[in-house]
This record gives C-alpha cells, structure tokens and sequence, in this order.
C-alpha cells in the first residue's frame, strides 16, 4: 500500500499558509462541546494541551510522572534553533531547511521540514513573551551559538539547560489552564490501550499508578505526545521511566511505525563504568565548540592523556572531516569514534572511549572563559567520574540519544487511524534519518503551539463521529484486556527479575543492531529477540500486586512492549538495504567508510502495519519526493 | 563496600511507616546512591520481598523526581546536587545510611520514600506563569532585557521543583520554592503586568496548602541542588509588600 502525506500543492514557501487558509474553523463558542485528550506532558504534549485549552477546547492531559514538569524534555541541555538570522551570518528560512533535511540524510519530507523551518522563528517570539531566561547580550537582544552539522549560530539557549527552561514555559502555560479549569490534568496516571471506535480513535485506556485503578477516558480525538523509545536499548541518555508502550499500543490498534531503525546515538555521552550502570548521562554537544577529540596512534597506550606527545595523538575528526571537525554531525562523530574504537584505540578502563581535550581551549582562552561556557558541564562531569576535566580530558563515548523513527503521521501531524494525532520524538517526521543538535525542541513545540491547533479543528470539523461514552463496549473491552496483562504479569512468578531482561534486551540490540549493523547480526537478533520475550512470559517475577504503587509492574508492561518493538527495530533495519544517517549497513558503505545511501531503491518512508499476534507486520511505502533540493551525498570534509 | 542501611516503609498514605533494617552487599565507589538503591532492590526481589519504592527519572539532576533525607540531610551530603547526582564514594565502607522521604503535611507519603508533590503544581496553577496565548507574542527582540536581569532570572529559573527546600525546613515552608518563580518573572519584563496578582494568588495558595513561614534558617539554601539563593525569599517579600502599596 502507498501511503497518502496530504502534501497541499504549490510552491514549497507557500505550502502551509495555502494549507492554513483552507482548513475548516469551529466557531469560538462550540470548540468547549469538543474533547481532546492528550497523553505526555513534554514539549510537545504541554505546548498542545495549553494552547487547545486557550482555544476552548475541553482537554483532558496525561502524564505517568508525579507532575508534568518532569518530562524528560527537561533534560535537554544545548538549545533550540530558530532561522531569525540575529548574527547576519547568512541564516534564512531556506538553509534552515536546507541543514536539516541534509543532517536527515535526505530521508525526512520536504513540506514538513520546509513548514518546521518557517515555524522556528514564532517558537522563539513566544518562549520569550512567556519569560523564558534565554542567554543575552549585554545590549539586551537575544545570544546565540552554533552546534554541530550548521555553519551557522543559530541556536537560541538558557545555559545548559534550554530543555528545562522551554519545557517550565510550556509547564507554566498548562498549569494556566488548569487553574482557569479548562484542562483536567492526570498525573501519575500511565496509558495502557488506545480505544478505537468504527475505525476512529475514540479514547484511551488508563492505570492509576498510585492505587492501580483501571478506567478509560473518550474523546474526540486522541493526541500522542509520549516521546522515543531509545530506553528499548536499555541503557541510553533518556530518563529511566521513558518507554514506547503509548504508541506501541497504538501501533498494535492499527496505527503504522515508520522507520523503527533510525536511531540516533550521541557522540558524546559518559562511558559505562560497571554492570549496575542504570543509565548513561550526556555531554552537551556545544563541548564541542571548543574541545578536540582524541585517541592516541598507539593501539593500549598505558601512559596517562596528559603524557602523550602531540605527534601521537590522533584527531580524527578534525583529520577526515577539516572543514567541520569536530563539529561533524552526530551520526558521524559516533561512527568515527566506534570505528578507532574497533581498532583498539580506545582509552579507559574498557577502551569503549575517546578523549575530548580541553586543553588547548584553556591555554587560548584562559580557565575562567572556558568557566563560563561548560563550567557547569565540567561540574557534572566530575561528580560522576571523580575526574577534573579542567586539568585531564574528559573520556566520552557514543550512547543512544533520540529515535527518529515513531508513528506515522500526515502533513497534519494525524496518523493513519483518524482520530489519532502523534507529535514531538513519537511521530517520525521531520528529522529523517538523523537529528541535527537544537531541533528536537523546536520540532516538539512547532507541533504542539503552531500545527496541531490548526490542524486539529479541521478534523474536529469534518469528520463523521458517533456518540461514544467511556461506558460503551469498546472501553470496557479495553479496560478488561488491560486488566489481565497486569494480573498476567503478576501470576508468572517465575526467577528472574524485570531489569534482568531490560538489560538481555539492551546488550543483544547495542551489540547486533547499535551503531553498525550487517545481515548476519540482525538475522541472528531476530531470532534472539523472540526467544527473550518468550522466556520473559515464562519467567518473570513481579512481585507485590496491582492495587497499590508498584514500581516493577510499571516496568514489567513497559519492557514487554520493548521486547515485541525490538524486532520490528531489526525487522527495519535489516530491510532497508542501504546505509543513511542513524541506520549504518556495514555492506553498504563508500571507500572510505561513509553511508551509501541507494536513492533508487530507499527513497521511502517504511511504515509498518500491525497484523495480529504471530502475524508478520506488512511494509507500507510512502515514497519521498524531492522536488526542491537535490539529493547528494552527504558530505562534511 | 557494604553499607547498613535503615529505609522508611510505608505501604500507603494510610498506614503507618516504620525504619526497616536492610543491608547493602558488593557495592562500587562509582555507584550512584540511586544504582545502589537498584543492586538492593534486585537483591530484595531475588529473595522474594517488595522492592523499595522510590521517585526517579532523568538520573542527571534536572527532572527533580528524586528526593529523599539521607541521614537527615536533603538529597545527602554532597551540596549542589540532586540524590541522583550523589555517589557512594562520598560514604565510607561500613556505614549506616539512614534513608527517609520527604516530610511536610504537604507532601504526604504515597508509599515508602515516594511522595505527593502536587501542593506545587497547585502553587504554579494559581499564578506562576506570564498569561500570554500561543501566537500573541510580539518579536523577541522587541523588548530587550540586559544581561545581568536575565542572567539573575535564570538564576532562579533554575529551580528543578524538588521540594528539598521544604524538607530541610524546620516550618515546612516553601518560600524558596515560590519566591524562585516568583522573582524570576517578577525580574523580566514580560512578567511585569502581572506581577502584584501573581504573588499574591501564589502566596495564598502556598499558605492554603499548609506550608510553614519562613524564619530565615536559611536550610533551604544549603540543600538545594541548583544553589538557588535565599534573597529571591527577600525579593518576593518585597514583591508582596509593594502589591499592598500600589
């Protein structure tokens, strides 16, 4: 099946507003007869559910943390990029685009990234008025610093927490709205099915996670703002309790996953120290602006970094990439860095590391400059490590970051379940095969504040809908089969423990389907991967029972989901047979180590469609047309 | 390195806690003091008992979920770090850690070291935001703000919402919390129109919500993990008091 985008036609600047004046309005005074439930309170759920409540419409939002501002969107640190073109450095709307859909490896949709570039600038004007503390000039305009895969400074950021900040001002805007009443807020409540009514969605099925309460809520329309699924490899830089099961539920009620296998792993993350490790802590990319990354030409070089000579280290980065360094783009700093890695040319303990050497930024810039910048950075750094960056380099290693791949969505940002619209990290839309730094928080507010308000009442507007009430059949059917995958998952009572399989799981996908992949190693995990979760039904142990707080039932449900995506995952990846951005086929690649990408055979959006239990999930195809750019290999040097 | 270690246990909101004794085997001086809570709670499973409840997401710091008394100090003996940012090389081998949640009439306990926050939100719903819609923003740099206000903004925007500040308080209070929120918008100009309404709704609502008074302890500003500074406490006072004067 070809999969219909619903790109308006037309020039591609004028595409969005054309598309704008089209859509069919509610009038003021009805939009509160209409119910929207939105599930996430991040960036993109926040930003949606306030600003649907200022429309009128009657919200109902759901969050499984203790309070909506604790999304993980808090944890972003570097900032956000806007095309304002404040430096005069010869930013525009045009390059922004531009960037991102070459950073996507030209595997993101024209029309949407063309519209998130428009939309940059309004985020910024609003995060602003809403009093967000960005970084200032001492002449009181806006600062901004570059990141990696731009030439340009575009990016907009409140130290090293622009996530934090940004995501209290959507917090903020929500909270507004609750206290005026206009959204009924849900926490710690965690969503465990999508009801799907004639084909429409309907609502949603719910688990109170302080007292285990079952209960289904209807709607309108659904909206999905649950985030990415990079904790399916257990160990990555999301926050511990970040999963798929809200939009895997979806997948599993009709809504189609596109490209599971673009996976983005950060280039500069902490290395694991030991097997209790729970999770991997990032290093904001801006480090590298100014540090140079390293591994000593001598393959176990026992001798500490500060004795090495010059002559004997390699600067990789700056070596095959000279004109962006070690500002190459995330997919390529972390390639390089396995690769050396592989040659045995890693330091530490594990030698899963390479350096990032500050000492030439100091000796040039002086410690309190480099103080200022990262000082909070370098803090974090060596609380963790008992290390001090300011006189050794840091040890830093790739680890997962960000999943471009989530549920498929049309230029209205609706899945192919009418009904179901998808924003931020769990859609698939706007970043292609690979994310460039700043503009996960831009495309999750872009949803959120300025395409699905509009969108949304076009549906809301034209489409047929029966009356349905959360105590119609479908609900209570779903509420019934939520009941007994809990019970089930407490029944087993078999000898292993959930983080037991959490971690099986993580290992077998970071060494089979991680940074590099090949035919072997995916074959090999897809019939790993079935086998786990086969033995996880048998013998798991979750102890205690639904009716009060129970943190491992949580996570049992959790990584039962993961388990059932981690095959789809190399499912993808085996299928598309071409190398590009976050998905590296180690068959395909140019001589000297670069993705291959095959325009002629994988110039598509794989979206995949759920068939039943034991049924094997179909490939639907929407083709990706480029009509504005031309499709080039993807070069850095 | 092992540790003795004394958790609180409290099945719900209703029942009574009590300190259980439990003991931490084979743990690396590299361990967080939540992956250490992690090797525990496996081993608890492993023999068959209900692992220890309590809050945590982003493990770096920022989300504010964490928050727990270890040894009667907010978010442990490291200063300017959250639970999950503290590191068992800061405890010496043979220790006993003594683990408790939160404790104010405002933050009832839900289970074991896990507790209710939402008396914050409540705050922030009553009146911590600048009341702009979506699309009614003028151009960013319309209004310029100097670098010293906004960098003292972010000062107090930096408040992760833990609540270790009511914690270590002797009255409960929570004037750290509000007065972060506050003065950072209080300082901005985009905050200004507001600014006599928005203190008082929050401070009522924080006086609604049980929290204490302050009486300047300033225990407060020794745990809390972002340093935030008891002059923004100064600051909203002056912000309530002007309210009444204009």
């Amino acid at each position: 099946m070809s999969l219909d985008a619903n790109i308006p036609a037309g020039p591609l600047s004028e595409k969005w507003d054309k598309h704008k004046l089209k859509l069919k309005l509610i009038n003021p005074a009805n939009k509160r007869k209409y119910e929207v439930i939105v599930v996430g309170s991040g960036l993109a759920g926040a930003s949606a559910a306030a600003s649907l409540a200022e429309l009128g419409y009657s919200v109902k939002c759901f969050c499984f943390q203790d309070s909506p501002r604790r999304a993980h969107s808090i944890a972003a640190q570097g900032g956000i990029n806007a095309a304002k073109n404040y430096q005069n450095d010869g930013d525009s709307v045009q390059r922004l685009f531009y960037d991102t859909v070459k950073g996507g490896d030209f595997r993101a949709r024209e029309a949407n990234v063309y519209r998130l570039a428009q939309i940059s600038n309004q985020i910024i004007d609003q995060c602003v008025a809403q009093g967000v503390p960005f970084a200032r000039e001492y002449g009181g305009s806006l600062a901004n610093r570059s990141f990696g895969g731009a030439q340009v400074s575009r990016t907009f950021y409140a130290r090293g927490q622009t996530g934090q900040q940004l995501l209290l001002g959507a917090y903020q805007a929500l909270s507004r709205q609750i206290g005026l009443g206009k959204v009924k807020m849900f926490t710690r409540t965690e969503m465990l099915d999508l009801v799907v009514v004639d084909g429409q969605a309907r609502g949603i099925t719910v688990r109170n996670l302080v007292n285990g309460e079952i209960s289904s809520h209807s709607a309108d329309a659904v909206i999905l703002a649950t985030g990415g699924y990079s904790n399916v490899f257990n160990l990555s830089t999301n926050a511990m309790n970040c999963n798929v099961t809200a939009i895997w539920r979806a997948h599993k009620k009709g809504a189609f996953f596109a490209n599971p296998c673009y996976t983005q792993i950060h280039p500069t993350c902490i290395p694991v120290t030991g097997d209790y490790q729970s999770k991997l802590t990032l290093m904001s990319e801006s480090l590298r602006n100014d540090g140079r990354i390293w591994v000593p030409k001598k393959k176990k070089d026992p001798r500490p970094a500060n004795e090495i000579p010059e002559s004997e280290r390699d600067y990789y980065l700056e070596r095959k990439y000279p004109s962006y360094g070690n500002l190459a783009p995330r997919d390529i700093a972390s390639r390089s860095a396995k690769q050396v890695c592989d040659e045995g040319l890693g330091v530490g303990e594990r030698g899963l590391g390479v350096y990032l050497d500050f000492s030439e930024a100091i000796k040039r810039l002086g410690v309190d400059a480099i103080r200022q910048r990262y000082g909070n950075l370098f803090d974090m750094y060596k609380r963790i490590t008992a290390e001090d960056p300011y006189k050794v380099p840091m040890r830093i290693y790739p680890a997962l970051h960000y999943t471009m791949g989530g549920l498929w969505v049309d230029y209205n940002l609706m899945s192919n379940l009418p009904g179901l619209f998808v924003l931020g990290e769990a859609n698939f839309s706007d970043h292609g095969a690979n994310r460039l730094g700043a503009s996960a928080l831009m495309q999750g507010l872009a949803d959120g504040y300025f395409i699905l308000p509009y969108t949304i009442g076009d549906y809301l507007a034209t489409s047929k809908r029966q009356k349905v009430s959360s105590d119609s059949s479908e609900f209570k059917k779903s509420e019934a089969e939520a009941s007994t995958r809990l019970k089930t998952l407490l029944s087993v009572k078999g000898k292993r423990t959930v983080t037991s399989f959490h971690r099986e799981l993580g290992a077998l996908l970071w060494e089979l389907c991680g940074m590099a992949r090949n035919e072997a190693g995916l074959k090999k995990a897809l019939e790993a991967i079935p086998r786990l979760r086969e033995e996880f039904w048998k013998n798991v142990n979750v102890l205690g029972e639904n009716e009060s707080m129970n943190q491992a039932l949580e996570r049992a449900g959790r990584v039962a989901d993961f388990l059932e995506l981690a095959e789809l995952l190399c499912q993808d990846a085996l299928h598309r047979k071409e190398s590009c951005g976050g998905h590296f086929r180690e068959e395909f690649q140019t001589e000297d180590g670069e993705a291959k990408r095959d325009d002629a055979n994988f110039c598509y959006v794989a979206a995949w469609e759920h068939r039943g239990a034991g049924q094997a999930s179909v490939l639907n195809k929407e083709p990706l047309a480029f009509e504005n750019v031309e499709l080039a290999q993807r070069s850095y040097k | 390195m092992n540790f003795k270690l004394k958790v609180w246990r409290q099945k719900n909101s209703k029942s009574k806690g009590r300190l259980e004794k439990i003991e931490a085997k084979n743990i690396s001086a590299d361990m967080s003091f939540l992956e250490m809570l992690d090797v525990v709670n496996e081993e608890l499973v492993q023999k068959g008992t209900e692992p220890i409840v309590f809050d945590h997401d982003c493990r770096e710091g920022i989300c504010g979920a964490c928050s727990l008394m270890i040894n009667g100090v907010a978010h442990g003996p490291d200063r300017g770090g959250a639970t999950c940012q503290l590191h068992m090389r800061k405890f010496k081998d043979g220790q006993t850690i003594v683990i408790e949640p939160w404790r104010a009439r405002a933050f009832p306990v839900v289970r074991d070291l896990s507790v209710d926050r939402g008396s914050f939100d409540r705050i922030i719903q009553a009146g911590g935001f600048v009341s702009v819609n979506t699309g009614g923003a003028p151009e960013a740099n319309a209004i310029l703000v100097g670098k010293d206000t906004a960098e003292k903004a972010m000062d107090a925007a930096a408040c992760i919402g833990c609540g270790a500040c009511v914690a270590a308080c002797k009255n409960a209070s929570a004037m750290l919390f509000v007065s972060a929120k506050v003065s950072q918008l209080a300082l901005l100009p985009q905050g200004q129109p507001e600014k006599n309404r928005r203190v008082a709704k929050m401070v009522a609502q924080m006086d609604a919500e049980g929290f204490g008074n302050c009486t300047n302890q300033y225990e407060c500003q020794a745990v809390c993990p972002k340093d935030i500074s008891v002059s923004f406490i100064a600051k909203m006072n002056r912000e309530y008091l002007n309210k009444e004067h204009s």
